[in-house]
């Protein structure tokens, strides 16, 4: 029951803040987004030249070192990883590029729907359908394989290229891009977008919060306790829009948003199966980054080479929809996907365990 | 003869969906799973639970032991 309570309690304040942030500068129905967050570190970074979506978000600083932080003092912080970390960083990219055709992560699907921008609703359904052809594979065995123990320092790193990014925000030399207009000139106070980041890795670290996990529980084991930390996110993001007037229900003219419904639904599949084959939507990444798993950071790198491919390229979605090139990337990311699903079905490890406990 | 259960190195939902599959299994037998974090000790527990089982947790080094019984 406590358990329950602090998940909903997490989610409330995510879809809080999420409302404050918007008001104090964050670009609309844009309070957090993980993907779009983290495609603007990538453009701060100079490795896209989107001129419009460049900026070192500090709420991803936040996200990671609060997760981290948190994982120290409650001794969970333990460096592991060595699980198939090619596919991992790959797995990175195709959540990043489905996400980048939608525009939003899982997060700023819900936030979206939040606002009002049925656009929104029209991808629940896909992501829906993307969670649950990943529980197909988990049925039948799938796993990325064990993780190891390794030295400390490889757990440090993601913590430790937090720290550096900060430093990066606050020092602005020349070879950092920071977008003059569009969405990624758009931001909240720092004081307001670290603090945030900061409380959300902190309780996201606590109640194991993910946007994946709601939904694959709900499939899996009919489990609704991740998905009530989800539900909360939206119910509160959409009274915080009410009292705000930033409730603008519609199909058109939506913030960063575009009306292609095709791509908005199949591009959140892209999303939902590449989560659960990851094991986490990006934010979870982002909280066991800062637990120390460095197959948690393979695919938060992923991510950023995602996004600058999808920006060098061309292939993100914008408010004008998604080009014939996106369309492409939307249904070879399912083919790679699905072969990343089944070449990974392995026997459940139950028969060499029994044998392993008769051995012994 | 306890079933033992290794899910060290793995990441949820796997510990979850192998500690159910030995739980339905071994139907009045008692079980042994070790994970090696502690959201896998934290879902398992609860999956257990939830299952109409007793579950006692002990700290082994770096990894946790859970004993699921009736």
């Amino acid at each position: 029951m406590r358990d329950r309570l602090f998940i909903i309690i997490a989610g409330s304040v995510v879809g809080l803040l999420a409302v404050i942030l918007v008001l104090q500068g964050n670009p609309a129905n844009m309070g957090f987004c993980i993907a779009c967050f983290i495609r603007d570190i990538a453009g701060g970074l100079g490795l896209h030249r989107a001129g419009v979506v460049q900026y070192l978000r500090p709420e991803i600083i936040g996200l990671v070192l609060g997760a981290f932080v948190t994982a120290l003092y409650v001794r969970e912080f333990k460096a592991t990883g060595g699980s198939s970390p090619v596919l991992r960083f790959a797995l990175g990219m195709l959540m990043m590029a489905g996400a980048l055709i939608f525009l939003g992560c899982p997060l700023r699907m819900v936030l979206r729907m939040a606002g009002g921008d049925w656009n929104a609703f029209v991808a629940l359904p896909g992501y829906v359908l993307g969670v649950w052809l990943g529980t197909l594979f988990l049925r039948r065995g799938f796993t990325l394989g064990r993780s190891q123990e390794q030295a400390p320092v490889n757990g440090y790193a993601g913590p430790s290229i937090a720290v550096v990014l900060l430093i990066l925000l606050l020092a602005a030399p020349a070879f950092i891009f920071f977008s003059e207009e569009g969405p990624g000139s758009m931001f909240a106070p720092l004081t307001l977008t670290l603090g945030a980041g900061l409380i959300v890795g902190i309780l996201a670290q606590r109640t194991r919060l993910c946007t994946m996990g709601a939904i694959r529980d709900l499939i899996l084991f009919k489990d609704y306790h991740l998905f009530l930390g989800f539900a909360a996110i939206f119910v509160v993001a959409l009274i915080g829009n009410l009292f705000t007037g930033q409730f603008i229900p519609g199909f058109a003219e939506q913030p960063v948003a575009h009306l292609d419904g095709v791509w908005n639904f199949s591009g959140m599949t892209v999303v939902g199966l590449a989560a659960v084959l990851a094991g986490g939507c990006p934010m979870r990444q982002l909280i066991l980054t800062g637990e120390g798993q460095s197959d948690a950071l393979i695919t938060v790198l992923g991510m950023g080479g995602g996004a600058a491919f999808m920006h060098n390229f061309g292939l993100a979605g914008s408010p004008a929809g998604v080009a014939p090139a996106g369309q492409w990337i939307v249904i070879i990311s399912l083919v790679i996907l699905f072969i990343i699903g089944a070449a990974n079905i392995k026997m459940p490890a139950k028969n060499k365990s029994k044998e392993r406990a008769k051995a012994s | 003869m306890s079933e033992l259960v290794d899910c060290r190195g793995l990441s949820c939902p796997e510990p979850v969906l192998l500690a159910r599959q030995a739980i339905q299994r071994e139907a009045d037998d008692t079980l042994t799973v070790i994970v090696s974090n502690a959201v896998a000790r934290d879902n398992v527990t609860r999956t257990a639970r939830a299952m109409g089982r007793q579950v006692k947790v002990e700290e082994e080094g770096e990894d946790f032991k859970l004993q699921i019984s009736k």
